[in-house]
């Protein structure tokens, strides 16, 4: 059986973080499986720009993005499997996988490196009762029909749901010359940016509208409606407040979910709420020498995130290959109030070099807080947070001292303090 | 002289195309109108319960309760020459108090009394280790050992396609708007064309009262009875084994909970008698009631784990033993399977045998072919392939090597090959139904536009012409550029328009 150091699973920008890394670090027996005809993932239907700001300090396209890694991957000559599927994965790092030419085959790794991202919530997930008809999809399939495709998936549009990809779209289709009437959000804040907010609605007068849901969709063969409703603060519909707002197409952007069901079939513990792998602080899952980072670990606001959390797994990996399993974590890392969750879940100071990234999402909307971390009842840090949103990411750095101070009993809690 | 066809079926459902296969065993011409654009596309073979009853529960001496029974025992030959998968999990009635074991044991005389084999009265400890996620609250259960699960409309698919392959023709899109009889033969017409044929079977399952009075024979009515269903994720199906049934009432069999041969978790349905057949929309009350009255059998399963939900309308007859209407009419030569509502899809083959009677009987001649080939050409299952075959598959053919739909595994190879199968896939929802792409947890997202794609390509049309489910069903509505284009084109004719 071929033998690799590293098997990176998805070519998209986790993969192409980690496997340009992990090159540069000197590990060049290495080989990204993607499923796509292309290298970049998701990136290459993203032809907005914002990309970049923070990992080459300038604004760039979802494409320019993943070119930069791609350009190193060919001159590095990575080896790449294209349009090549995982079927499975083993404890003991085999990995099956099929394509055209192949066939079905395996290959053994030293390391793995999940990089699979994430899909979109559908429809039936959210259970909006009505009629089956053509004309609703996921805000990613409207992207990839508009900028790979070049077809426009209706003219007059709702979007439910204002998670990132959908702003986008409300943007990019009223370029297209469509009409989008309304951006729906179930909850009284948005699960956006705030800057796509500004950019992709409010610079276009499309409507958001908070603490709204769509309760039916009309249509036998093509929407013809939706009916919508505000909702209490149960988020159940108020059925005097319903109105019928006519529309060809129903766009969801509800959600994105970690893609781990190979994850599941190798026997790798995944976190009920980020549905990713639970890790440590080597990014490391439950099953030993198999490594998460990017979307199929936590869905990230920001592909430079992804790019720092791929060099981590990548780094770690190498560890892994060199100098065998890290040892036991002994801190439980856990959300307190009103944090949804953390990542990484587990950690072992031992580990850690200097200092440790924490990234984590609040459950709420909370202007002025207070930040905290707490090991039983000692205080390890308290930051005060102007703002914070659960559509927006909080990283929290701490430090190898810091965390000596920390309970292993006890573990460490992040949590929102008000007031 | 226009072609003349021995029998002409109207409806494409499971009645119909049992029909046109167990005729097609004869040397006939036979030909099926259906108003959709496929094959169980728009009736009740689309959306029922997927599964095969035993047959206790019909009044005995009904057609109901002899076709179930009879039905129920032909399935096995049917699926393997049909190469449709299906498993005999058994059923249960679970009663969960004292009052409704008193139902059961009813239930079971009805049963032997239509001759039910492998009928017996199970105590809790027994149901208990049947069905290890059943609520405590279940005090005993009659068991039926023969009822089973299948895919509805996979089973329909394989039915007509072999029906095809011995000869039968099919037209879709094509409603039935008149029918004539013109002194031994019939004149259907739809709205393209006219066909003539000297019997003519109404397997038009809904609307097939309104067929049945459109030729003049004495009139009947169907009346929808709506039932909405919920599937969850493959991850739930480990929830029951078998089909868990409540104490049935008057409106039917009840709320079960079910795994169904994929391996999904199935509940439903409701039952509500309405007027519009062509209500086909799921309602929170329908759906909401759907989830309390499973939860009475099996409270496990998890709400947010639904991956699509439905609605299907049984076409309930309003006659007064509410049996189904199988039988010549007064109008010679017509001949109704009308009203079929469950245990319709299990009594189908057995009805396809007392149609073929009939007609005999009407005097059609029934010659048997000697070239009737009772097996479906095998459909390839990747998923269910070893290595070695897929590697041999992969090498004759490269298709198969590409994975198009991720979360159900399946390859360009499959999906090519359901489009070009006699009574081939026409629209997304013609795919999905024949290899389950797009069925699964993401529901299309990803292989959605990759299935477009291999649709025009191998039926030679635009992006833009490829459809849910046909008729005005379109998934793509414009060129991006172009409708920019088209747009601006606009303004500038008003503004010249304006000036003039």
């Amino acid at each position: 059986m071929l033998k690799y150091d590293i098997i990176i699973i998805g070519g998209g920008p986790a993969g192409l973080g980690a496997a340009v890394e992990a090159y540069e670090k000197g590990v060049k027996n290495i080989v990204i499986i993607e499923r796509d005809k292309y290298l970049g993932g998701i990136l290459e239907q993203c032809i907005h720009n914002g990309f970049g700001l923070q990992e080459f300090k300038e604004e760039l396209t979802g494409p320019e993005y993943a070119q930069r890694f791609i350009d190193k991957v060919e001159e590095y000559d990575i080896n790449v499997m294209l349009e090549t599927m995982v079927l499975e994965i083993t404890p003991d790092r085999i990995v099956k996988a099929v394509n055209s030419k192949e066939g079905v085959f395996t290959i053994k790794a030293g390391a793995i490196i999940l990089a699979m991202g994430c899909r979109e919530r559908p429809r039936g997930a959210i259970m909006i009762p009505g009629t089956r008809p053509a004309g609703i999809l996921t805000a990613g399939t409207a992207q990839r029909y508009v900028n790979m495709e070049g077809y426009l998936p209706g003219k007059e549009i709702v979007i439910l749901g204002s998670g990132d990809v959908g702003l986008i779209m409300a943007r990019r289709l009223t370029l297209e010359g469509a009409k989008v009437k309304a951006v729906v959000e179930l909850m009284p804040y948005s699960s956006g940016l705030t800057r796509n907010i500004v950019q992709c609605l409010e610079d276009f007068n499309i409507p958001l509208l908070l603490s709204h849901t769509v309760i039916e969709i009309h249509g036998k063969d093509r929407v013809e409606g939706v009916t919508i409703a505000k909702v209490d603060e149960n988020r159940e519909p108020i059925m005097e407040t319903a109105q019928y707002i006519s529309c060809d197409t129903l766009i969801l952007s509800v959600g994105l979910i970690p893609e781990n069901e190979l994850s599941q079939k190798a026997g790798i513990e995944l976190d009920p709420i980020t549905g990713g792998p639970i890790v440590n602080e080597m990014l490391e899952t439950s099953v030993p020498g198999i490594f998460a980072c990017g979307n199929v670990l936590q869905v990230h606001d920001l592909v430079d995130n992804v790019t720092a959390e791929a060099r981590l797994a990548a780094n770690s990996a190498i560890r892994f290959i060199r100098e065998g399993e890290f040892g036991k974590s002994n801190i439980a890392v856990k959300a307190g109030n009103g944090i949804r969750y953390v990542v990484p879940q587990k950690i072992n100071v031992d580990n850690i070099e200097k200092r440790i990234k924490f990234r984590m999402r609040p459950v709420n909307v909370y202007n002025n807080a207070m930040l905290v971390v707490k090991s039983g009842d000692k205080y390890l840090l308290r930051q005060k947070r102007q703002r914070l949103t659960p559509g927006e990411m909080i990283d929290v750095n701490l430090s190898k001292d810091i965390l000596k101070n920390a309970n292993l009993e006890e573990g460490i809690v992040f949590l929102v303090e008000e007031g | 002289m226009k072609e003349m066809y021995d029998v002409l079926i109207i409806g494409a459902g499971v009645v119909g195309c049992s029909i046109a296969r167990e005729l097609s065993k004869y040397k006939l011409k036979i030909l099926v109108v259906e108003k959709g654009e496929d094959v169980a596309s728009e009736g009740a073979s689309k959306a029922n319960s997927a599964i095969l009853h035993a047959g206790y529960d019909p009044v005995p001496g009904s057609l109901k309760a002899k076709l179930n029974v009879r039905g129920n025992e032909m399935y096995d030959v049917l699926c393997k020459d049909l190469d449709v998968p299906i498993k005999r999990t058994g059923s249960l009635v679970a009663a969960f108090s004292e009052e409704e074991v008193k139902e059961l044991y009813e239930l079971f005389d009805r049963g032997i009394k239509n001759g039910v084999k492998g009928l017996s009265l199970i105590t809790k400890d027994m149901v208990k280790e049947i069905e290890p996620h059943i609520n405590d609250t279940v005090v005993a259960a009659l068991y039926a050992k023969t009822a089973g699960i299948i895919c509805p409309y996979g089973y329909t698919i394989a039915v007509a396609e072999n029906a095809a392959q011995n000869g039968a023709e099919f037209v879709f899109n094509s409603e039935v708007i008149d029918i004539k009889k013109n002194g031994d033969f019939f004149i259907v017409k739809t709205h393209k064309e006219e066909f003539y044929s000297k019997y003519v079977v109404n397997a038009a399952g809904l609307y097939s009262d309104v067929i049945n009075n459109m030729v003049g024979a004495k009139p009947f009515s169907v009346h929808p009875r709506k039932g909405e269903y919920l599937i969850l994720d493959k991850d739930q199906g480990y929830l029951a084994r078998t089909v868990i049934f409540q104490v049935p009432t008057k409106m039917g069999k009840g709320i079960l909970v079910s795994p169904t041969v994929d391996g999904n978790l199935l509940i439903g349905p409701t039952s509500e008698d309405i007027q519009d057949k062509e209500f086909k929309a799921t309602t929170r009350e329908g759906l909401n009631k759907a989830i309390t009255v499973a939860k009475r059998s099996v409270d496990k399963f998890d709400v947010r784990k639904t991956i699509t939900q439905f609605t299907g309308l049984r076409a309930t007859p309003d006659t007064e033993d509410k049996d189904f209407i199988i039988g010549e009419s007064d109008v010679k030569g017509f001949i109704n399977a009308a009203g079929i509502e469950s245990p319709g899809f299990t009594a189908a083959p057995a009805i396809a045998e007392m149609i073929r009677d009939i007609l005999k009987d009407a005097g059609l001649k029934l010659i048997e072919k000697v070239d009737f080939n009772p097996k479906r050409r095998p459909v390839i299952r990747f998923t269910e392939l070893s290595d070695e075959e897929r590697n041999k598959l992969i090498k004759e053919n490269p298709a198969y090597g590409r994975i198009i739909c991720r979360c159900e595994t399946v390859t360009e190879g499959e999906i090519i090959d359901v489009i070009r199968r006699p009574v081939g896939a026409k629209s997304l929802d013609g795919v999905k139904r024949r290899v389950r792409a797009g069925m699964g947890r993401c529901q299309g997202s990803f292989c959605g536009p990759r299935v477009v794609e291999i649709l025009a390509r191998e039926l030679n049309i635009s992006p833009l012409e490829v459809t849910k489910h046909g008729r005005n069903s379109n998934i793509l509505t414009a060129e991006t550029k172009k409708f920019l284009l088209e747009k601006a084109a606009e303004v500038l004719k008003k503004e010249v328009y304006e000036n003039a």
